[in-house]
């Protein structure tokens, strides 16, 4: 009754909204034409250019660089501290918890312009390691987010029963809950991982001169003109991350009945 | 069991992170908040001092024009964001389950997507030789390509596309909450459709809406992407003059200014939303 036809309307036309854009761009880069957006036929050959690319190559090879090392730390830092939330009471918790929420909602500019004043300061060279060690920093919120949200479904009993049997702290951990909360980590991992190699505006701050990943590879070549290869590179990210984050998506749904996903939206 | 041990296990596990978050997130910001109370010497390095200079430069007319106009945009995405994500939220809403659940993702999946890209494919569109001005000038719409790119109605439309799936899911859980039963009651009572809106459905969805604007106008007030690529001299944001101030000028203790400013206005935003999306707090802000 209060929805009606219209609302309907609405909803397929932001969905057309949504993609539409999305769907001209992974057209195009098929299309036989270097300058014209008129149809020129199909063409693979824009792919063919982009892995020929040895400055494309780079940017892949920086990204994987960048992003591995600082998932499996984020992942770790993320996961540990989840834990510690959920299973502890101790005092300046509350301000724990809003340190953590604060890197996912302030805008990325302003992480980035203040890692870059502390690496300037701290005589930090940028570089790989300056990004990757901002990468963690974002990332360790969302790993610990979305483990939380997997913790919520933890039986408390599991751990006293573990208890009682004497098992201690470290042990009720490694043998109790990291078991159970293995697909949430890996889910947290991959979101983290998807995070980082997507990432732009905190890596532009803190990259340097040298080192460019592949988002940072893209933004040049739109600043220098649009080419059908950029649209190749795009497609390709688009592939790669929406890959990650479905497979994300599964182990997140493994188990949990609850329908609502505790997966955040990419950022707030 | 003993307090000696709990305390032992909660420096473990949360020590790490937060040691990490202090130096590599809060003292950076600190460092920032202290740079724009100092002084920019000649060759661009900071000398430490204790001056609001740098803010009242900020609230020069160049600068606060940019700052409202950043707040506007934002404001205005907002505000699309929001009369598009009711309907599509409700729409949603009355599918059955197993449409509701596809549906959601279809409308999520965009937000996993990589801005740079979502924006690149704005301009592949809006651009003079775009694909909008082609099709317009082959139909014999047009003599001349519009322009599209580089305008306010660009970025704002890059906004909103970018941000707008954060819209959707707070306020379509505020709507998967409510008691329907009132709605119904409503009717009956004879309520027309703008009453049960207003008296039944609005009071009970709030908080969803409040989380939803702030999801939207936060992001989208510390744009830098979007009006960088889509917008040109007259759609500068704050972000943009940042970057530049860092950069380009190397005014770091200004750059801090404009940072500190911008991170005011978020604080802001959030103190709104716990003011008024305070009572739905088990809203899921993530």
């Amino acid at each position: 009754m209060t929805t009606g036809r219209a609302s309907r309307v609405v909803l397929w036309l932001v969905v057309a909204f949504l993609y539409a854009p999305i769907a001209v761009l992974v057209l195009y880069s098929f299309n036989d034409s270097r300058f014209s957006a008129a149809w020129q036929g199909f063409t693979l050959r824009w792919y063919a250019r982009l892995f020929q690319s040895p400055e494309t190559a780079a940017a892949l090879v920086n990204t994987l660089i960048v992003s591995i090392p600082s998932t499996l730390v984020a992942t770790v830092l993320g996961t540990l501290l989840a834990v510690g939330l959920h299973f502890y009471r101790f005092p300046g918790r509350g301000m724990v918890e809003l340190l953590l929420f604060l890197p996912v909602v302030l805008p990325d500019i302003l992480m980035g312009v203040s890692l870059l004043a502390f690496y300037v300061a701290a005589h930090i060279p940028l570089g790989r390691l300056s990004i990757i060690l901002a990468h963690i920093s974002f990332q360790v919120s969302f790993v610990a987010l979305v483990v939380r949200g997997r913790l919520q479904e933890f039986p408390p009993a599991l751990l006293e029963a573990a208890r009682d049997l004497g098992a201690d702290q470290v042990r009720a951990f490694r043998h109790v809950v990291l078991p159970l909360l293995k697909p949430g980590i890996l889910a947290g991992a991959l979101i983290a991982f998807a995070l980082s190699v997507d990432d732009f505006v905190i890596t532009y701050f803190t990259a340097g001169a040298g080192a460019s990943t592949l988002p940072i590879r893209i933004y040049s070549m739109v600043r220098r003109g649009v080419t059908p290869d950029i649209n190749a590179l795009s497609t390709l990210m688009l592939v790669f991350t929406l890959l990650l984050v479905a497979l994300a998506l599964r182990l997140q749904r493994a188990g949990a009945e609850r329908k609502d996903s505790v997966v955040p939206t990419r950022e707030p | 069991m003993s307090v000696e041990r709990d305390r032992k296990a909660v420096a473990l596990a949360v020590g790490p992170a937060l040691l990490y978050l202090l130096l590599f997130f809060l003292a950076p910001l600190a460092l920032i908040v202290v740079y724009s109370l100092a002084v920019n010497d000649p060759r661009g390095d900071v000398e430490l001092a204790l001056t609001l200079e740098n803010y009242r430069r900020a609230l020069d007319p160049v600068y606060l024009a940019v700052l409202a106009r950043s707040v506007g945009y934002a404001a205005l995405t907002t505000a699309i964001s929001l009369l598009l994500g009711y309907p599509v939220a409700s729409a949603v809403r009355a599918m059955d389950r197993r449409r509701q659940a596809a549906m959601l993702a279809l409308l999520i999946i965009p937000s996993w997507m990589n801005l740079l890209v979502k924006n690149y494919a704005w301009i592949v569109l809006l651009r003079r030789e775009g694909v909008i001005n082609t099709l317009l000038q082959a139909a014999g719409l047009i003599d001349a390509p519009l322009p599209l790119l580089f305008t306010p109605w660009a970025v704002v439309i890059g906004l909103v596309h970018t941000y707008l799936p954060f819209m959707v899911l707070p306020v379509y859980a505020a709507l998967e909450r409510m008691d329907w039963r009132l709605v119904e009651a409503a009717r009956d009572l004879g309520a027309n459709r703008w009453q049960t809106f207003r008296r039944v459905i609005l009071p009970q969805i709030r908080g969803g809406l409040v989380v939803g604007c702030v999801l939207v106008f936060i992001p989208s007030l510390g744009a830098f992407v979007t009006p960088d690529l889509l917008g040109g001299a007259e759609t500068l944001m704050v972000a943009t003059v940042v970057e530049n101030q860092v950069l380009q000028v190397r005014d770091w203790p200004f750059a801090s200014a404009l940072a500190i400013a911008l991170m005011a206005l978020v604080i802001g935003a959030l103190l709104l939303y716990r003011r008024f999306g305070g009572e739905a707090g088990q809203e899921r802000v993530l």
